[in-house]
């Protein structure tokens, strides 16, 4: 199963977004981020955006200064990852207006709710880019409310 | 009390920070700010604080004591607060943590909310990082809200359906009603994820999968509608519908249809729609392909569709795009065993690979290039191998070596070809061949008896050229040694002989002696072939010189062959001659699997080897070169023919014993083998039975001499005892070739435990 185990976006190491699916000691997963962050900056810009690690499979693309990387299983696509990393790309683009650097620096939270509305536990729950956004605007528009209880 | 500063407010502050240690500084000033607020059970401003909290956790700073306030946020009535605390939750507070299970009662009922947002961050959280007691709690939950016909709530509980199943399979079964009619949704995000639910189903369980099969024609429906149907705004990428859940279908696909021939028929069709009309321009259409072959080598489909794939991963071979060739080549190695003539046909593609500048994309390469070679293409392929070879980088050298050997010995064309390219894999990659090779090498050189002038006599212009690559060192050394004698008459046929006298060519191996370039391993090979030479130069004197000298040598090993040579020279000048002899051929007759083998001890069943591998030794080099040296420079005749029989590995404990019993200042009268050590003889059988020499059960055993010195001759003979053959005669020969009687010859015999001796296994006499 695309059982994504992390995605974050190391910039000059700096990681500005992780999301663990499977459960880890925090030790661990600062191992495995250093490692990661390590091996993809590494890469040079020929080579292609797979590489194997450990038992799984790395997905990363660059988006100017933004690294987003995946981590899957053997058993799943690539290719189709690749497309997964882009969507999520767009949606960021889409909410914050030209989304850069910054945008996910000060609004990582936000940056947050948006994955957590387009993927769950790892897959994606909704591929019509329009109905994430729509669902981020009305749960943006809910926290107006003063409480729920009157909603 | 002050508010505490907004969250941007913290960013932009912590990103002031020039030094590590003011950062430091500041976000523990910040958290202890954090801390008392939490102390004073604020309300108002606890989300601020736990924001504020991550993003310092997001750092890497510590942040356990906000793990409770999480939980009171996830309790408030708030949805800001719920939505802080849920991700805090996500971000804090995995199964690891003990405060995870409290959260259950929350999540319980935000799961029951009214509003379908907070339902949605309950589902979300449960399925993201749910523990097993929690998913057992709330199962039933989800369950609920699999059923319902919101289609947001709907496409999330199928997702944490997914989750719930990896974490206590035993629930599966309860998700089945719900099931039903998930396919009927017209929404894709239901669509999506309840083919993600299928396929989890049916992977985990055969029950499953046997009923999910009648599916397939409405999987088959959905994704024909995907490809057919017009333009759709909504779930359009790049001109293709929903590419998300093609590729999902795809795959549940593939997981029916395999090994299954009317779920394999009904879906022939629709994956070759899909594999001839996706527009294959840019990645999202490749990706959708991709999963196409995928499924088509899966399951059982015709030939002609299978054909069909191939030809798309070779279309994807010219690709432009590096991650579709990487993809390709991946695939190509998963079907080159099943469709191997269809892989053959983009061989050449594949072979351009090679030269690709990913790394990834050239192991990938270089692994299919191997399984491609064949009796037609080794010339061609082993010119694009070695070339590889040359260029690429140290991880590879070892693996395409061993590639290398391996093929040249399936599909060699000639035995000069062979021994060419032996050659020039050593001479390129020479320090990265495996430590077996060697031997190896050596029994092939032994074996291509007409090619030993021009073998030896390239390995000598080598060493001339180059001393530093040990494994090319030591083949080299031994042949010289044992064909010294065609190197400086100059025989060679296959090319201009060379002039070379044996001053020059013990000027050589003297040079390998001393050299700081050369491993002790590989001195011990030089010494030995100097040794040999004795028998075949005439320059004795100088010979003797060298071997004296290493008589006290500070390395043992290289020290006790000098001694032992020196002894050979002095004492036992009459046996040198025969001992050494050239080797005898080396055959490689088939193996047995161990299944066959009668009598085994340990040792022969641990080395039985499969003549399609190269032959790797269990223990390590130097007990091979000790064999061979052993075999070159010991008191052993190698009588030892075409094949090692069974029996007498027992026999070699016995053997080697007396051999190791008879020290080396020798004694006039022998005495006779103590009690064997019941553990494994070592060196000599096991060095020879590196090579698959396994004997052919029926075939006879030949004679040996198991002992041959201070004029007493003790040979074994074979038989297979008539009535049983699981029983083996040995008959021992001794003869006194001295003048004088021997006296109190006891002979003793002992063998491992796995074989028995009939009768007493005492013999006294005399001789």
């Amino acid at each position: 199963m695309p059982h994504l185990l992390g995605f974050y976006l190391p910039r000059q190491g700096k990681l500005r977004l992780q999301k663990w699916y499977v459960p880890l000691s925090d030790k661990e997963k600062k191992k495995i981020t250093r490692e990661l962050v390590q091996t993809v900056l590494a890469r040079k810009p020929k080579m292609c955006s797979f590489l194997e690690w450990r038992d799984l499979k790395i997905v990363y693309k660059r988006y100017a200064s933004l690294y987003f990387c995946c981590a899957i299983e053997d058993q799943d696509n690539e290719l189709i990852t690749l497309e997964i990393i882009h969507r999520y790309v767009e949606l960021l683009d889409k909410y914050f207006g030209s989304v850069c650097e910054l945008d996910i620096i000060f609004n990582f939270e936000k940056a947050y709710f948006i994955l957590d509305e387009f993927l769950l536990g790892g897959e994606a729950q909704e591929t019509s880019k329009k109905n994430v956004l729509k669902a981020i605007e009305q749960a943006d528009l809910l926290q107006e409310v003063r409480s729920l209880a009157t909603a | 009390m002050p508010a505490p500063i907004r969250l941007r407010e913290l960013i932009r502050t912590i990103r002031t920070a020039r030094t590590q240690a003011e950062e430091r500084e500041m976000i523990q000033k910040e958290c202890a700010a954090i801390r008392s607020s939490f102390r004073e059970e604020d309300n108002t401003y606890r989300c601020r604080n736990v924001a504020k909290l991550l993003y310092m956790h997001m750092l890497g700073y510590p942040a356990h004591f906000g793990q409770l306030e999480c939980l009171k946020l996830i309790a408030s009535q708030k949805f800001t607060d719920k939505r802080i605390g849920y991700l805090g939750a996500m971000l804090l507070l995995d199964e690891r943590q003990d405060v995870h299970l409290l959260m259950t009662n929350c999540i319980k009922n935000d799961l029951n909310h009214s509003t379908q947002y907070v339902q949605g961050l309950a589902l979300c959280t449960l399925g993201c990082m749910g523990s097993s007691e929690m998913c057992r709690d709330l199962a039933g939950e989800v369950e609920k809200l699999l059923k319902t016909s919101n289609s947001y709530l709907r496409k999330k509980a199928a997702l944490c359906a997914v989750h719930v199943i990896r974490k206590v399979p035993e629930l599966m079964e309860m998700f089945l009603p719900a099931t039903k009619n998930l396919l009927s949704e017209k929404n894709h995000g239901v669509l999506h994820t309840s083919v993600v639910l299928l396929t989890e189903m049916c992977e985990r369980s055969p029950d499953m999968l046997s009923h999910f099969r009648k599916l397939v024609p409405q999987l088959v429906r959905i994704l024909k509608n995907l490809i057919m149907s017009g333009y759709s705004p909504e779930h359009d990428v790049s001109g293709i519908s929903d590419p998300f859940l093609q590729v999902r279908i795809l795959r549940l696909l593939r997981i029916l249809g395999k090994g299954d021939d009317d779920s394999s028929e009904a879906m022939n069709d629709i994956l070759a729609q899909v594999a001839t009309n996706t527009e294959t321009s840019k990645n999202v259409g490749n990706a959708i392909l991709y999963e196409t072959v995928l499924t088509i080598m899966d399951i059982k489909s015709e030939s002609g569709l299978r054909v069909l794939a191939i030809n798309i991963l070779g279309r994807f071979l010219l690709n432009n795009d590096k991650n579709i060739r990487y993809v390709a080549l991946t695939s190509l190695l998963k079907t080159v065993q099943t469709d191997h003539n269809a892989v053959q046909r983009h061989r050449s593609t594949i072979v351009d690979c090679l030269k690709d500048l990913d790394v990834s994309i050239k192991r990938r390469a270089m692994e299919l290039s191997f399984a491609l070679v064949n009796g037609n293409n080794i010339r061609g392929m082993m010119k694009e191998l070695l070339y590889f070879l040359d260029s690429c980088d140290p991880d590879f050298k070892a693996d395409c070596a061993s590639g290398i050997f391996l093929a040249a010995e399936k599909y060699a064309p000639s035995k000069r070809w062979h021994i060419d390219t032996i050659m020039r894999v050593l001479t390129t990659a020479g320090s990265y061949v495996r430590d077996d090779s060697v031997p190896n090498l050596i029994q092939l050189i032994t074996n291509s008896v007409e090619m030993h002038a021009y073998t030896v006599q390239r390995l000598y212009k080598a060493l001339l050229d180059d001393i530093s690559q040990q494994p090319l060192v030591q083949v080299a050394s031994w042949c010289i040694g044992e064909y010294g004698d065609l190197l400086v008459s100059g025989q060679c046929e296959e090319e201009e002989p060379i002039q070379v006298s044996e001053d020059e060519v013990l000027d050589v191996l003297e040079g390998l002696l001393v050299s700081n370039l050369s491993t002790p391993v590989t001195r011990g090979y030089s010494l030995t072939a100097i040794m040999k030479l004795s028998t075949r130069f005439s320059s004795l004197n100088r010979i003797k010189k060298v071997v004296s000298i290493y008589g006290s040598s500070i390395d043992v090993e290289l020290q006790q062959r000098a001694v032992e040579y020196n002894a050979l020279f002095k004492k036992y000048d009459h046996m040198r001659p025969a001992l050494l002899e050239r080797m005898p051929i080396m055959e490689k007759t088939g193996t047995n699997g161990p299944a066959e083998i009668v009598q085994t001890n340990g040792e022969t069943e641990s080395t039985i080897l499969d003549t399609k591998h190269l032959p790797s030794i269990t223990q390590p080099a130097s007990q091979a070169n000790d064999l061979l040296d052993l075999l070159g420079g010991n008191d052993v005749v190698p009588v030892i023919q075409t094949t090692v029989p069974t029996k007498p590995a027992s026999a070699g404990g016995e053997l080697l014993d007396l051999l190791g019993d008879l020290s080396l200042t020798g004694g006039p009268t022998p005495t006779p083998a103590p009690s064997v050590p019941m553990s494994q003889p070592p060196f000599l059988l096991d060095g020879l039975t590196s090579q698959p020499l396994f004997n052919d059960i029926a075939a006879v055993i030949p004679p040996m001499t198991a002992y041959n010195k201070n004029g007493l001759k003790i040979e074994f003979t074979f038989e297979r005892s008539n009535p049983n053959p699981n029983i083996a005669v040995i008959t021992i020969h001794a003869t006194n070739s001295t003048e004088a009687d021997m006296t109190e010859f006891v002979f003793q015999a002992a063998v491992p435990k796995v074989c028995s001796f009939p009768s007493s296994s005492t013999v006294y006499g005399e001789l």
